[in-house]
């Protein structure tokens, strides 16, 4: 079972609430950091990073020996990637897509494809309270790049089926939040009573409700704000899995790297019920063909 | 000699456009006539590569030198590949660049003076 925990406004607790609830279960599973622009999961959960690997686009690379300068890789290019000069043939790899036109239509077959870096892969392992493993992984994108999608796709390649995973999701609602939680079975949505949290937590909603994925929000800092979102779930009938108050010491804990359930230990119980609520909520496995 | 001015509009009687990839118009002059061609920039509203665009475009009429206010790396290396010469900080009336260039007031650059204006690949 696949549970991504996504937000719409960032800032409203993804990490504090999949950590927490990753270490609560106190069962196999595991620990997927989707949020690879910002990874920051590991700071809470502290894994033993065992193994690194680069992460490459593919870009075109011109062999001049065959290349006639015709142009026809410029025509090809969608994206202004490519462009035939009088004398040779430039490329642009930051505008690049990736999209292999341009090797596969080459009429001299004077392109291949080489990778680019553009971020790195980590797993790795901890150990809950009580011993048992979880295993982490996480992807992390160099700074400059904006090919997130990519990199999620690479991360979540690594999902072990059959076993319970949990996700911490970008925020916002675009392309590298739609590639995260697309094919989880539940999703849990965290956000705060504020009329920007609100805002941002109609427009993932909407989202979920459009790729029928099961929700439920987690409110958090729930005594300072509105009652918008309150109002908003009961309306909709969506299940409102944990009210989190603003606790300062809760957040001096964070500011140290350490998860909500090992600030205030009351907690492990509220995040184990909260998985007993889901379960039965989230798809069945096949039914997602 | 051709050379190329961006301008906000259609002749000499109008200011540099600083911009290069998305400026309004390109003029082509001639230094010698100040005939003047302008050409309308088709490339304002493409999402990316707009520089590279307007780079090829320097070659294709046959221009020697590129006169502006600021250009990013991509159109600074299209242009610079066809052995164009590039003039950054250009700014004021166009009649009055023009007969500054003739003079050999300005000193070609030589290399970008702005960062990339990179559009998300998502």
């Amino acid at each position: 079972m696949i549970i991504s925990v996504a937000s719409g406004k960032g800032g409203t607790g993804k990490t504090t609430i999949a950590t927490s609830l990753a270490l609560s279960l106190d069962r196999e599973l595991q620990f997927i950091d989707c949020d690879v622009e910002e990874p920051n999961a590991h700071i809470f959960l502290k894994p033993e990073i065992n193994a690194s690997e680069t992460v490459g686009l593919p870009v075109p690379r011109i062999d001049p020996g065959r290349c006639v300068l015709c142009g026809h890789c410029q025509e090809v290019c969608a994206y202004n990637a490519i462009a035939v000069t009088s004398l040779q043939v430039l490329t642009f790899p930051e505008l690049c897509h990736s999209c292999g036109a341009c090797a596969l239509l080459c009429p001299q077959q004077a392109i291949e494809e080489i990778p680019r870096e553009i971020g790195t892969l980590e797993t790795g392992a901890l150990r809950t309270f009580s011993g048992r493993a979880i295993r982490f992984v996480h992807g992390r994108l160099n700074p400059k790049e904006v090919a997130t999608p990519h990199l999620i796709r690479q991360v979540k390649a690594r999902i072990e089926p059959d076993s319970l995973v949990i996700m911490d999701a970008p925020p916002g609602t675009t392309c590298p939040v739609v590639q995260t939680i697309k094919d989880s079975h539940f999703c849990i949505l965290v956000t705060e009573p504020t009329p920007f949290g609100f805002h941002d937590l109609k427009l993932i909603i909407e989202l979920l409700k459009q790729i029928r994925i099961p929700h439920g929000v987690v409110i958090n800092r729930c005594d300072i704000g509105d009652r918008q979102v309150e109002s908003f779930c009961e309306e909709q009938q969506i299940p409102v899995l944990m009210r989190i108050p603003f606790s300062l010491d809760i957040a001096r804990m964070y500011s140290r790297g350490v998860a909500l359930i090992e600030a205030d230990r009351q907690y492990r119980r509220k995040f184990q019920e909260m998985f007993e609520i889901i379960e039965p909520r989230a798809l069945q496995p096949d039914s997602l063909q | 000699m051709k050379i190329c001015v961006t301008a906000q509009d259609k002749d000499l009687n109008t200011s540099v456009d600083p911009r290069f990839g998305r400026c309004g118009y390109f003029l082509i002059i001639d230094t010698e006539s100040l005939s003047c061609e302008a050409i309308e920039n088709p490339n304002r509203e493409t999402g990316g590569g707009a520089g590279i665009r307007s780079g090829q475009m320097m070659s294709a009429n046959q221009v020697e030198a590129v006169l502006t206010g600021h250009m990013g790396p991509n159109a600074f290396r299209t242009i610079a590949s066809e052995n164009i010469q590039i003039f950054l900080g250009i700014a004021g009336p166009v009649r009055e660049v023009v007969e500054k260039f003739k003079q050999g007031q300005y000193q070609p650059a030589g290399a970008p003076d702005t960062g990339s204006h990179q559009t998300p690949l998502s």
